[in-house]
């Protein structure tokens, strides 16, 4: 049950900063990526933010080899090989976020916000991620 | 046009911190979005935190915006491009394993190379994305 709590409490901090930080508004992510137009770096200060207080956390209060509060243990990426599949998926993620400025986060944090062009991004995301695992399991047969 | 709004910025920013920092110290799970949905149709077990933090996500729209002076945001591109943007953020974040969140905020937080350099990817392709569409007009 606190595992729940502590989940939701989470989500709900991580989404207010996407709120308040206005991360939820697509003009301010494009026009952050927009660097040869009228450039906004508020982008840049959300992630130095962020970064800031998560690297410091990450350093001060996580131990990987011990447990978190309420889990077993820290579930963290095993790979840490870069391969084409990271650098295509990245290339092809950067596209997407590129034309029309959203993200996974800010598109669910901006369902509330009752634009019905929302809810078209987030099931042509869920069908692009569908797709991805059908390709995974293609290559994957086939390499077998 | 929106202006630099550096105050909201670094607060929101922190608070993004404190919500991925929360998650791994008590949950032992990294609060990367596109991994966590993805994970809802990958993962048979152990889902239900899933939902929470997406409903947290979710919620926070709700609670009044008292630091944001445009607290309408609306969606300039058009359909088409919503929907092509949204398959291929499906698409890539998935085979990526992230998105701003996951490689952007928690990864590059560990020093994990791996995110640093699926993060300046996206970055990359995003920026020409938005210059070739500014040519296009």
């Amino acid at each position: 049950m606190m595992k729940l709590l502590s989940a939701l409490i989470a989500g709900l901090l991580f989404g207010l900063g996407l709120n308040i930080s206005q991360m939820t508004n697509p003009q301010k992510v494009l026009n952050f990526l927009d660097v040869s137009g009228h450039w906004d770096p508020s982008l840049a200060l959300v992630m130095a933010s962020a970064l800031a207080v998560f690297g410091l956390g990450y350093r001060l209060l996580i131990v990987p080899t011990t447990s978190p509060v309420l889990a077993d243990k820290y579930c963290l990426p095993e790979v840490k090989t870069v391969d084409k599949k990271l650098l295509i998926g990245a290339s092809i993620f950067g596209i997407g976020w590129g034309l029309a400025g959203i993200c996974p986060g800010p598109a669910l944090a901006n369902v509330l916000h009752g634009d019905a062009k929302i809810f078209g991004f987030i099931a042509a995301m869920l069908i692009g991620m569908a797709i991805s695992s059908f390709a995974d399991k293609l290559l994957s047969s086939k390499s077998e | 046009m929106t202006d630099f709004t550096p105050f909201s910025a670094l607060l929101g920013g922190a608070l993004l911190g404190i919500g991925a920092l929360l998650l791994l110290k008590f949950n032992g799970r990294i609060a990367g979005i596109s991994g966590i949905i993805k994970g809802l149709f990958t993962s048979n077990n152990d889902n239900v935190w899933r939902y929470c933090f997406l409903i947290g996500v979710l919620v926070s729209s709700f609670i009044p915006q008292a630091f944001s002076h445009d607290s309408e945001v609306t969606l300039n591109a058009s359909w088409s491009i919503i929907i092509i943007a949204g398959l291929l953020v499906g698409l890539g974040s998935a085979l990526g394993s992230g998105c701003t969140s996951g490689h952007g905020i928690c990864g590059i937080g560990r020093l994990s190379k791996r995110s640093i350099i699926a993060t300046l990817t996206f970055m990359a392709s995003a920026a020409l994305t938005v210059f070739l569409m500014r040519l296009r007009g």
